[in-house]
């Protein structure tokens, strides 16, 4: 066996700040509205995987069961924001983020 | 038995409901009969009540009915509950006694009129008022009727409001009383702020705690309520207009109701009186004698034959707030309900002439109508005994208790308070001779409809008939010559509309005349209630005892100055009578009837211009105040929060991905400075 290298929980809490920093980027620079919400759902499921992982460090259930909510929650909001998304682009196709500006009272 | 109590209020309430709801099916006469039932009613339980109470011991002469918890608000806590004690029965005894006779009478007065339900709608609420007033337990209930009976008067005065000058009448006697109103209000919340409680009981109960300061406060504060309500001096202006209502409401406001509150609430609180300074009772007293005196100047003056009634109100309500003043409580309530007795006979009687002379009321057109209305020319006749002071009437016993107390309060101030009320007594017997006099004796004059006609624009001129047209009137030949301004000779029949197409004056139906009787009855014997002779015979001293207590003043008076005082007082008022006899009756001296009388010492004009010149510049200048400073300060803070975000409004620029950003960097701003900075 070769010697395999340990994964240690740092390793998840660094690949979850990864998952967050992407997903910022990518909502502060991109306009499709599409996009800019998958990279939210990236950074939901960045702090759900740096939850279970403090779960697992300190060895409370605590972080799981906020997990559980975070999904509820997430899955709430795809329903809401998903269907407005949809009816924008239904509206104007091709629409971006700036244009629903227009909004602005 | 003292339980029944809240049924007192209770059924003109019924009356007021019932007639609202179906006054207009019930029509006429059973409204009319249905609001009287209630007042009879409500006269029938007072009477239990009052024996309930003489069925107890002196001491216990003292029954709190509280009802239901009205005001629960923090540290106040006002009940809706009656206070049945000697006082508050007598009141109700007199106030509902006198109301039903006014209401059966104004079965007949208003015959025919088009709102007669609606009337004893208003006339029923009113006695409501009244008694929530007199029976109430605490100020803000006693408040409540007080502010019941000014909304009544306002609108029953204004009754026939077609008229501006019905509807002007009634608003003044609305505006006038909020004056005093105002007065009321802030010592309620004085006794309030000092006592913590408005019920008559813990009021009285805590009045040794009370700085004298502060008890003269609230004293004076009620006074001024009482002065409005009452119409003394300054406030006086409302009553005499308070004519435009029909006849039987000026009998209910100006005998029964209304006009007594006042003298009530003062006797009511008497401790409060009691525990201020010694000059409050004086002012009082100046102020009741003063009235007194200047309104009957007034009365010697006017023409209208109610007008006349009017002031003599305001001079009776005088002579009661000099007993207040002198501490002659008892004496106060005695000429009040001597008064509530006479004075509605004397408008119910005044009503009658009115109702028979089809709606004539300038007493300058009137004249001999003794042979035509002698039922009411009797009755009439007794509440003018009454009211002059003669004995045995109801009016010299109450009258001369008064005089009495003020002779004996002491000092030089007593002589002088008694040396007014005397001279008062005698122009009352002069007024009130010269209105029999003018009404009821002399030549018929009803047909000169012009000579009286000019009288508006000259009311000095002598209320006599002859016109210089005589061939037309020849029932005034006598009285020509003291005509002194040409009339329209020729032009007196015909020309005048209504007055001059007068039937002849006719006795009124038994159902106005029947109250006459009974009232002039009372006036007759009502000062049984309170004779002077001996201790035994004092049962209204007697019986108020409890309520009164170390208030009621004593005076040491010997029996022999007593019967000389009351020699001097009937004097006066004979003298009175026999001037006005030679003036009016016998015509032997040309009457004085100084335009200034006439015009009541100019008192209303001078408050019209001074209201309407200086006041209306003083409340324009408020109103601007309160455009620009108040409104403007509360204006100028919406502008500057309004311009501030102004300059915040680019900052929602309504681009999602700025937002994110300010987020982020918020993000990380907070996330910084705690690595940085705070130590874990």
């Amino acid at each position: 066996m070769i010697g395999a290298v340990e994964v240690t929980p740092a390793w998840y809490l660094v690949l979850g700040a990864a998952l967050f920093s992407i997903g910022t980027f990518g909502l502060l620079i991109r306009r499709n509205p599409l996009v800019m919400f998958m990279c939210i759902e990236l950074m939901l499921n960045a702090v759900t995987l740096t939850f279970v992982t403090f779960s697992r460090m300190v060895r409370d259930t605590g972080g799981l069961s906020i997990v559980v909510f975070v999904l509820v929650v997430a899955a709430a909001e795809v329903v809401v924001g998903l269907a407005i998304i949809v009816a924008l682009l239904r509206k104007r196709p091709g629409a971006t983020a700036d244009d629903v500006a227009i909004l602005e009272g | 038995m003292l339980d029944a109590v809240w049924l007192i209020p209770a059924l003109p309430l019924a009356g007021f409901v019932i007639l609202l709801v179906a006054g207009k099916r019930l029509g006429e006469p059973a409204a009319g009969w249905l609001a009287t039932v209630m007042c009879a009613g409500s006269f029938a339980a007072s009477v239990v009540v009052y024996v309930g109470l003489l069925g107890e011991d002196e001491e216990g002469r003292q029954f709190t009915q509280t009802l239901f918890e009205w005001v629960p608000a923090g540290g106040l806590r006002v009940d809706i509950g009656f206070l049945a004690d000697p006082l508050s029965i007598t009141m109700a005894l007199f106030v509902t006694g006198v109301s039903a006779l006014i209401h059966m009478y104004a079965i007949g007065y208003m015959h025919g009129d088009a709102d007669f339900s609606k009337f004893f709608v208003y006339m029923n609420l009113f006695v409501f008022s009244m008694l929530m007033l007199v029976l109430g337990s605490n100020l803000l209930v006693t408040f409540l009727g007080w502010e019941g009976v000014g909304a009544c008067s306002y609108w029953l005065i204004s009754f026939w409001f077609s008229s501006e000058a019905n509807a002007t009448a009634g608003k003044k006697a609305f505006i006038t009383n909020r004056v005093g109103d105002w007065g009321f209000l802030l010592a309620m919340l004085l006794a309030f702020a000092t006592v913590g409680t408005l019920n008559y009981e813990g009021l009285f109960a805590s009045v040794p705690t009370i700085a004298p300061v502060t008890a003269t406060a609230i004293g004076l504060l009620l006074f001024l309520g009482a002065v409005g309500k009452s119409a003394q001096i300054p406030l006086y202006i409302w009553l005499p207009d308070a004519m435009a209502g029909p006849t039987p409401v000026s009998a209910l406001i100006h005998a029964a109701t209304m006009v007594t509150a006042g003298v009530f609430l003062m006797t009511r609180v008497n401790p409060i009186l009691g525990a201020g300074y010694d000059w409050v009772p004086d002012v009082i007293a100046w102020v009741g004698v003063i009235t007194a005196f200047v309104a009957a100047t007034i009365a010697i003056a006017q023409n209208d034959i109610k007008k006349v009634l009017a002031y003599s109100t305001v001079s009776q309500l005088g002579y009661m707030f000099l007993a207040v003043g002198v501490g002659a409580y008892v004496a106060a309530i005695f000429h009040m309900i001597a008064h509530a007795f006479f004075k509605a006979l004397l408008f119910l009687g005044a009503g009658s002439v009115i109702h028979g002379m089809d709606g004539e009321q300038d007493m300058r057109r009137m004249g001999g109508l003794r042979k035509f209305m002698p039922l009411t020319a009797v009755t009439f006749m007794v509440g003018w005994l009454a009211i002059a002071g003669v004995p045995p009437f109801a009016g010299f016993w109450s009258k001369d208790d008064i005089l009495l107390f003020a002779w004996g309060s002491g000092g030089a101030d007593g002589k002088v308070l008694w040396a007014i009320g005397l001279v008062t007594a005698l122009l009352t017997g002069y007024y009130m001779s010269r209105q029999v006099f003018m009404v009821f004796f002399g030549e018929p004059r009803w047909r000169d409809a012009e000579a009286a006609g000019v009288g508006e624009a000259e009311p000095a001129l002598v209320g006599s008939g002859g016109a210089s047209g005589g061939a037309i009137t020849p029932g005034a030949a006598g009285d020509a010559g003291e005509a002194t301004v040409a009339t329209h000779p020729g032009t007196a029949v015909g020309s005048h509309g209504p007055t001059s197409e007068h039937a002849e004056p006719h006795e009124s139906p038994w159902i106005m005349t029947t109250p006459l009787v009974v009232l002039s009855i009372l006036s007759i014997v009502g000062g049984v209630i309170n004779l002077p002779f001996n201790e035994r015979v004092d049962f209204l001293e007697d019986f108020l005892h409890p309520v009164l207590g170390v208030n009621e003043a004593e005076i040491a008076v010997s029996t022999t100055a007593k019967v000389a005082l009351a020699a001097v007082a009937i004097g006066a008022g004979l003298v009175g009578i026999a001037l006005a006899s030679v003036v009016y009756l016998r015509r032997r001296v040309r009457a004085a009837e100084p335009k200034v009388l006439a015009h009541a010492w100019y008192y209303d004009e001078e408050v019209t211009a001074f209201m309407g010149g200086p006041g209306r510049k003083s409340f324009d200048a408020i109103a601007w105040f309160d455009a620009h400073i108040i409104d403007g300060a509360v204006n100028g803070v919406a502008t500057v929060v309004r311009g501030l975000g102004g300059r915040l409004r680019p900052v929602q620029s309504g681009f999602v991905r700025s937002y994110a950003l300010g987020v982020t960097v918020g993000v990380v701003a907070v996330l910084g400075y705690f690595i940085t900075r705070v130590s874990f």
